[in-house]
């Protein structure tokens, strides 16, 4: 293998408003290798990546590509440098052919005629040589998922990109294709082609790659040839970082179980997860992305239609068809995604608060004003939530003010059980220990809470017991004596 | 807390800027027709505009809050038309109680809000499709009803509700304010009020909340089809007949009146407040116009510039809140 550098990013910055997401990261690609990115969730692989290929500017660093400097500031730039990417989410349009995907905004054919034909020789060839079973006349929509990933990877290898950027290539096809796409990628670093290799399943990593550069917290943390490493050495120096001390947990183990879960399935998202939750404990759900940490919660919550499984609160079972019945049954979810899931950005703090208790306050076409505003009043002292009157448009609040008008809305409904999702996400640091501080305030008075986060030291520092899913499946339960964040990779890694 | 009470004013005139400013419009109207025609600011002529402008109220009423829902219904119009000619039809040749004609002209809206409602709540179908569908089927049963003729109903008792009066005010117009007072309570004083609210601004996370998405979407649908019955009804009554080409174009008419009001066309914001404003900037200017014998093509052509300039008012508006 030659030692030449392919591709090279010095000191790589780059900040969202309130987060760093990247901050002088280095990064060496060499002809001809596999580089695996390794890294939390929120490490910054991703954003390193959408620096890369045109997405994000980059605030400071360089960029340089055999050996000379190159400014990336749209996708085309990128495209013009060779460089490819195979994202994650699946950019293919559904209602055309596989042939017309691959040659998307480079169309054979003369002025504004197509030559369709010719484009679905030339993509019946490349497919053929990478010995791929699809018809390059087939529509994306009529393939499964697995063969719509292997078009994408059809289409970054047909641009004959010198520098290749996967990103969980492998997360959703089968062992056989990974097999192809494997023998692909030997074939393309033969010819000298650089990849950059993301995925979080460190058993692809000694198959597959050469060397290994792992990311932290958006800062670099080092490069590793895969051969002289070894699967502990890559989990500490992913996890390894100093925790701060604004966590406050007193610990208070009861032996009263309030949520057992049985046997729960929901499609092929979630297997046979079976749990228990006891009477002021907190209990972390820990996991990759995808692990089905939110869909199992969500099966739980009467969100899913095809849920099967026991569900026993107090110790009897309960029938929870719709989220009206979970919340009878004194359950709350604080959904993951504010925006999306949870907010009415267009309304002001007093509907946000208030619009899982309604009955509180309207009665018989009357509204009880004082109520309405006593209710709100009391959330935002609670949650210390910052705002300049109850009538502020929650829109233009900032994030952690938002959460806690999330967490507020569903405590008015004093819930016995708490699920909270990511309930810190993309929030600082004074707001989530301000919400730890009321997680803790909240199961000293009794109430139980289910925490799924994706960051580790929130887990370890709150839960009294951690589970840990993957692929649908509870993967193990760690007491809280027990929780180190080798013990939580160690069992969420495939 | 006086500086707060300032706040509060402050507050209330940015939120409801639209509505102002189209109030201060309306008020140069009034002393500005006057000028050039001396019928029009009398009580007998304010009570006419009212009475022009009661069935498009109604069927903003229930535009409003589909649209909130995030919706859209193209079918009133037609409901107008099919109610009309049935009711006008139960009397005329089935000799039926006027009465009991008139409940079912408005129970037919009620049945097609609800076929509406059915369907959009329980598919995925965009409500434009689902409602242009229903507008063209009601509209062709009112034809296939009456052979494309009118179908006269000789009765005093039947003009009342169109045409008569309680002391001077004219009967549709008491209809009309009764059924906006109505329509403001349960969208300012009901659960469901604030469960339309919730649906339009964010359907997903009205389903996190718990609130039963296609129960809301069904009884704001059934709900619009019932005013339109209604209207259909009282046009049919002022007109003394069921005509089938009745209530052409109205749902534009009420859209217009909506949008004018300052609602949101993507849904989750919006007032019947000002969708009354919207009604009535549209009423005041058709009838003035009407007045200064503007020809009906150049009226068009105005209200056409209305909406525009309504709606850019508000896109300002916005415009400044995001900065």
């Amino acid at each position: 293998m030659a030692d030449n550098i392919l591709l090279r990013m010095k000191n790589i910055s780059k900040s969202f408003p309130g987060v760093k997401a990247l901050d002088k990261v280095n990064f060496e690609l060499k002809a001809g290798e596999v580089h695996a990115l390794l890294g939390e969730n929120g490490a910054g692989k991703s954003t390193l990546i959408k620096v890369l290929g045109g997405i994000y500017s980059l605030d400071e660093g360089e960029i340089e590509i055999e050996g000379k400097k190159v400014s990336i500031e749209s996708v085309h730039d990128a495209s013009k440098n060779n460089i490819a990417i195979i994202h994650q989410e699946l950019v293919l349009v559904p209602y055309m052919s596989v042939a017309e995907n691959i040659y998307l905004g480079r169309e054979s054919g003369k002025g504004f005629s197509v030559n369709i034909s010719k484009m679905e020789k030339d993509a019946g060839k490349i497919l053929d040589d990478l010995g791929m079973d699809i018809d390059s006349r087939e529509l994306v929509m009529n393939l499964p998922i697995a063969k719509q990933q292997m078009v994408e990877i059809t289409k970054a290898v047909s641009v004959n990109a010198k520098i290749l950027v996967m990103d969980e290539p492998t997360s959703s096809i089968s062992d056989r294709e990974v097999e192809n796409l494997f023998k692909i990628m030997r074939d393309l670093t033969k010819k000298g082609v650089g990849i950059i290799y993301i995925s979080h399943k460190m058993s692809e990593l000694e198959e597959i790659c050469d060397r290994v550069s792992v990311m932290r917290d958006g800062e670099y943390v080092g490069t590793k040839v895969v051969k002289e490493t070894d699967k502990d050495e890559l989990i500490s120096m992913m996890v390894g970082r100093t925790l701060t001390n604004y966590y406050v947990r007193d610990f208070m183990p009861t032996k009263d179980v309030v949520l057992k879960v049985e046997n729960l399935k929901d499609g092929d998202k979630v297997k046979n997860v079976s749990f228990e939750l006891r009477k002021g404990e907190i209990i972390g759900f820990a996991g990759l992305v995808g692990a089905g940490r939110s869909e199992a919660m969500q099966a739980i919550f009467g969100l899913s239609k095809d849920v099967v499984g026991d569900i026993y609160i107090e110790g009897k079972k309960v029938g929870i068809k719709n989220p009206k019945d979970a919340i009878k049954n004194g359950l709350a979810l604080v959904p993951e995604s504010r925006k999306e899931q949870g907010l009415y950005l267009l309304q002001d703090i007093k509907y946000n608060t208030t619009i899982e208790v309604l009955d509180e306050f309207i009665k018989n076409l009357n509204v009880n004003s004082k109520k309405e505003t006593e209710i709100t009043q009391k959330y935002i002292d609670m949650m210390a939530t910052k705002t300049p009157s109850q009538e502020q448009v929650i829109g233009n609040l900032s994030g952690g003010n938002q959460q806690k008008v999330m967490i507020g809305r569903w405590l008015a409904t004093n819930p016995k059980i708490l699920i909270l999702d990511e309930p810190t996400r993309g929030i600082d640091v004074g707001a989530k220990s301000e919400i730890y501080k009321i997680m803790n305030e909240l199961v000293k008075n009794g109430v139980s809470i289910i925490m799924i986060s994706s960051e580790l030291p929130e887990i370890i520092n709150m839960s009294d017991r951690v589970y840990v899913m993957a692929a649908g499946m509870i993967r193990g339960c760690i007491d809280h004596k027990e929780i180190s964040q080798e013990s939580i990779m160690a069992l969420a890694a495939i | 807390m006086k500086k707060s009470n300032n706040m509060k004013a402050l507050n209330f005139f940015k939120e409801n800027m639209g509505i102002i400013i189209a109030l201060l419009v309306l008020a140069i109207f009034l002393t500005v027709f006057p000028a050039t025609s001396s019928s029009f600011p009398t009580t007998k002529n304010v009570f006419n505009v009212l009475r022009q402008i009661s069935t498009n109220m109604l069927l903003a009423c229930g535009m409003t809050m589909v649209i909130i829902l995030g919706g859209i219904d193209l079918s009133v119009g037609s409901v107008i038309a099919l109610s009309g000619v049935f009711a006008a039809g139960c009397v005329s040749r089935y000799g039926m109680n006027i009465y009991l004609a008139m409940i079912i002209g408005v129970l037919i809206g009620l049945i097609i809000g609800a076929f509406n409602g059915f369907v959009i709540s329980r598919t995925t179908i965009p409500p434009f499709i689902v409602t242009l569908a229903t507008m063209n089927i009601a509209r062709g049963l009112s034809g296939v009803y009456t052979g494309g003729s009118p179908v006269r109903v000789v009765s005093k008792e039947w003009q009342w509700i169109g045409a008569g009066y309680v002391g001077i005010f004219p009967v549709p117009v008491i209809i009309m304010i009764i059924l906006f007072i109505i329509s403001v309570l349960i969208m300012n004083r009901t659960k469901i009020g604030r469960y339309i609210y919730a649906v339009g601004g964010n359907t997903l996370a009205a389903k996190f909340s718990g609130i039963s998405v296609s129960k809301v979407k069904f009884m704001v649908y059934t709900y619009s089809g019932l005013m339109a019955g209604l209207a259909g009804v009282i046009l049919a009554s002022r007109m003394y007949s069921g005509q089938p080409t009745a209530g052409d174009g109205a749902e534009m008419d009420a859209i217009a009146a909506v949008v004018v009001g300052g609602t949101s066309m993507s849904g989750g914001y919006g007032k019947l407040g000002g969708t009354l404003v919207g009604a009535l900037i549209i009423g005041i200017l058709s009838n003035g116009l009407n007045l200064m014998n503007v020809n009906s093509f150049w009226q068009t052509v105005v209200k056409g510039i209305v909406i525009l300039l309504a709606v850019f008012i508000d896109y300002i508006r916005n415009l400044k809140k995001s900065k």
